[in-house]
This record gives C-alpha cells, sequence and structure tokens, in this order.
C-alpha cells in the first residue's frame, strides 16, 4: 500500500468519500495515525455542509424562463406525444414537462387563434406561419441555412431539380440590394418546398416557394409573429412566403421588387 | 424528421438545466442581471452545438458552454480586478429568500443564525478568484463529480483537487476575517 504524507493528504480530504480504492486506503492509514488531519477532515466536512445549508442557490427567474422558451424553435407537441422524452419518464417528470409546456401551449393556441380570426378564418395560413417562422429560426440557429451556397441564380435554380417536383424560381436581385445567398429544401405545409436565402445587410430573408392550388395574383398581405415580419402572396401559379427580422417596410420593397420580376407582359 | 426530434431533445435537455445553467452563470458574473444575458448567449450556442453532443443527461455539457460564455463575457466586460461591486441589497434579500424557504426550520433562534450565516457565506464566496469560485460552486452547489467539474473547467482531475482544496483554504480565511471584523 502507498505511504502518504499530510502534504499530500490534505488537497485528497474534500474529495474523502470519491477516491479510488489505492488513495482511498492509503488516506486512511494516513489519518488512523495523525490527528492533525482527521481533525482537518472534521472542518472540511463542517465547511461543506455549512456550503450546502447556507450557500444561496440562484435558481433560473420565471422571466428568464419563458425568454429561453421562446427564443427555442417550437415544439412543443412534439414534446408532449414525443415517446423518447415522455413515455420512458417518470410520471412526474411527466407532470413537470406538462406544466412547463402549459403556458407556452396556451400562449401559442390565443396566438393562433387571433390571427386566423385577422386572416378571416384561413385556419391553414395560421399554421403555415408557424411552420415559416419556425424553419426561418432552425435555419438560423442550427447553422442549416443553404444546402446550395451560391450567389448566381443559374447554380441556384438547376440544384433543385430532382430534389423537387416543380422548378422555382430564382432570381437575383443583386443589384437592386438583395443578394441572393444560397438555397436549401424545407418543410412546410406538408411538402418539402424551396428555401431561398437572400440578404440584406446583416440581415438574412427566408424566401419560401411552392406551387399555389389557383393561378393569378394576390396582394401581399403583411403580418408578424414572435418578431419576425412576413410576407405572402401568390404569383407566376407560386406561394411565396418571405420571412426576415429586416422591417416590415424593406421586407416589402423585397416583395415589391419579386413580383415585379416576375410580372410577365399581358399575353 | 431527425431535425424534429433533434429540437425536442434540446428542449427536454435545456429545461432541466436551467436552474444549474443560472445558478453557476449568477456566481461567476455575480449580478443577476449579466447572469440573465450570459445563460440567454450560452442557450443560443448550445443549441448550435447540440448536433455535436453525445450522452443522455448534458448537465456538465452544458455548463462548460455556460462557464466558457462567462469567461468571454468576463474577460469584456472586466479590466483589471474581478473584484468588483458587491450588491449589498441584493445579498441581502436573497438571505431573506433563504430564510423564507419551507424547508428551513422556524426557531427564530435558528432562523437568526442561519441568516448571519448564509449572508456571511455568500459574501465569503462572492470574494474568492473566479477561479476558485467556480470549482467551489460546481462542487458543493451544483455537487458535480470531479470528473464532471475537470470537464466544465477544462482542467485536469488532479488541478481540480488542489483547486477546490486551495478553494475552501481561502473561503475559510475570508470567513475567519468577517469574523474578526
Amino acid at each position: 500500500m502507498m505511504t502518504m504524507q499530510c502534504a499530500q493528504a490534505r488537497p485528497l480530504l474534500p474529495a474523502y468519500g470519491e477516491l479510488d480504492v489505492p488513495h482511498a486506503l492509503a488516506l486512511e492509514a494516513h489519518l488512523a495515525g495523525c490527528p492533525a488531519c482527521s481533525e482537518a477532515l472534521h472542518a472540511e466536512r463542517a465547511l461543506g455542509e455549512a456550503l450546502r445549508a447556507h450557500a444561496p442557490y440562484h435558481r433560473a427567474p420565471e422571466a428568464l424562463r419563458a425568454r429561453l422558451r421562446t427564443s427555442l424553435p417550437p415544439a412543443p407537441q412534439g414534446v408532449l406525444q414525443s415517446p423518447v422524452t415522455v413515455a420512458a419518464a417518470s410520471a412526474r417528470r411527466r407532470q413537470r414537462v406538462l406544466r412547463q409546456w402549459a403556458m407556452p401551449l396556451a400562449a401559442a393556441f390565443v396566438l393562433t387563434i387571433g390571427l386566423n380570426a385577422l386572416l378571416a378564418g384561413q385556419r391553414e395560413k395560421g399554421l403555415v406561419v408557424d411552420e415559416i417562422v419556425a424553419g426561418h429560426v432552425r435555419s438560423l440557429l442550427a447553422a442549416h441555412l443553404d444546402d446550395v451556397v451560391s450567389s448566381d441564380q443559374h447554380t441556384v435554380k438547376p440544384w433543385f431539380a430532382g430534389k423537387l417536383d416543380y422548378a422555382p424560381p430564382v432570381h437575383d436581385l443583386a443589384l437592386k440590394g438583395y443578394p441572393l445567398a444560397g438555397g436549401r429544401l424545407d418543410y412546410v405545409g406538408n411538402r418539402t418546398v424551396a428555401a431561398l436565402d437572400y440578404r440584406r445587410r446583416q440581415h438574412i430573408i427566408n424566401l419560401y416557394v411552392w406551387p399555389a392550388e389557383k393561378a393569378g395574383r394576390s396582394t401581399p398581405l403583411a403580418t408578424t409573429r414572435s418578431g419576425y415580419n412576413l410576407e405572402h402572396w401568390t404569383d407566376d401559379g407560386m406561394n411565396w412566403w418571405a420571412v426576415s427580422d429586416l422591417s416590415a417596410d424593406e421586407l416589402r420593397s423585397f416583395a415589391d421588387l419579386l413580383r415585379a420580376t416576375t410580372e410577365r407582359p399581358p399575353a | 424528421m431527425s431535425d424534429e426530434t433533434t429540437v425536442q431533445r434540446f428542449s427536454a435537455m435545456a429545461e432541466k438545466h436551467m436552474d444549474a445553467a443560472y445558478n453557476l452563470a449568477r456566481w461567476l458574473t455575480r449580478n443577476p442581471q449579466d447572469a440573465d444575458d450570459v445563460v440567454q448567449e450560452a442557450y443560443l450556442r448550445a443549441f448550435r452545438y447540440f448536433g455535436t453532443f453525445r450522452g443522455d443527461d448534458g448537465r456538465a455539457w452544458l455548463l462548460t458552454i455556460v462557464r466558457n460564455t462567462c469567461y468571454t463575457w468576463l474577460k469584456h466586460n472586466r479590466h483589471g480586478d474581478t473584484d468588483v461591486e458587491y450588491d449589498e441589497a441584493d445579498a441581502s434579500r436573497q438571505g431573506k429568500e433563504d430564510r423564507e424557504s419551507p424547508l428551513h426550520g422556524t426557531d427564530p433562534q435558528t432562523l437568526l443564525l442561519r441568516a448571519a450565516d448564509g449572508e456571511r457565506i455568500d459574501a465569503a464566496i462572492r470574494k474568492l478568484p473566479t477561479e476558485f469560485r467556480e470549482v467551489l460552486v460546481l462542487r458543493e452547489l451544483e455537487e458535480l463529480s470531479y470528473q464532471d467539474i475537470a470537464a466544465v473547467a477544462g482542467i485536469p482531475i488532479g488541478t481540480v483537487m488542489s483547486r477546490l482544496s486551495r478553494a475552501r483554504l481561502h473561503l475559510r480565511r475570508i470567513l475567519q476575517t468577517m469574523e474578526h471584523q
């Protein structure tokens, strides 16, 4: 067995009870013959107890918790239903998860209802807004902005060929101050769609494009969600959704530019 | 849909360790507002790097990110000596919250003694250099294993042991000085 001096024993005292076998045995042997170190161990334990009993433990304030939750991409129904996170957990934990998501869920519910009323009952559109914003936030957070990185529309557009059952119109607006940065696939409204990444100074604009059920042009509809501005219109046989943290005015100019580009002379 | 699962896994982990994240940030920055900012920044970073996380609990992983965010923050916001303003009002408010916790006894004598101890210990820990405060909080308040502390602080286990030992010695001296004041 290794022998131990006071100098080696002292740093081990706070770790008493968590040492590997050789160190534990050596320390025991040393303590048995050293009253000073035994006393030091006693003092260490008293200090540990005092710390655990009296040092303030700072719990996260409710306001911060709420802010952290809303800054995360929304996945409430997933948390409630996920077999991984819930089914395997204890009943108490399940209750905790339910309680924690009850407020954000209720808030999201109220928000959805309010928006749907504004959109004259266009329930699906409300859901799409959620998905668009979630997709936008996720693309920023998860460093998954572009699958194809290019400012060239003739590189970006062909990249989608074979990945989608339609050809999304891709326009370069660099000369107008909105350079194209790339594109990726995303999933909105139960289908795979094209998401184009445009820039305006340091801001990122995600432009979602997929075929519209009806032909014809609609006037742009602006809305906001979670602090993001959105513009939606149909044109060129396509549904268009632009989302960004840009100001509503600038996002509207972006939408107007695109609409002007896709405008075709009357046949 | 692995994207969705990732988001769910992250949300579950993020929820579970919010208190631990805030407690560490609060002790390292010694200021509630700064702790708020640091935790938010750390959570964004954590989400960004969650893809590289392998494991099931995530507490040590998350605390590592909180710890590093704190140090970056301290470097940019504190110049020279790290001993800064001590928010007296806030400390006594915190002490009061502790006293009023239902887990504690109700004997007025005991309460008085505990309150004094709580405030004194709070003040003493705040006076410790950051490196000492960090290992002490991780060990005594978060009750992390030596191995986890080594991972969070990015130092070998031997260094954790000696640093913790010195931190406690230092703390004892501060407490003694306070007693004689």
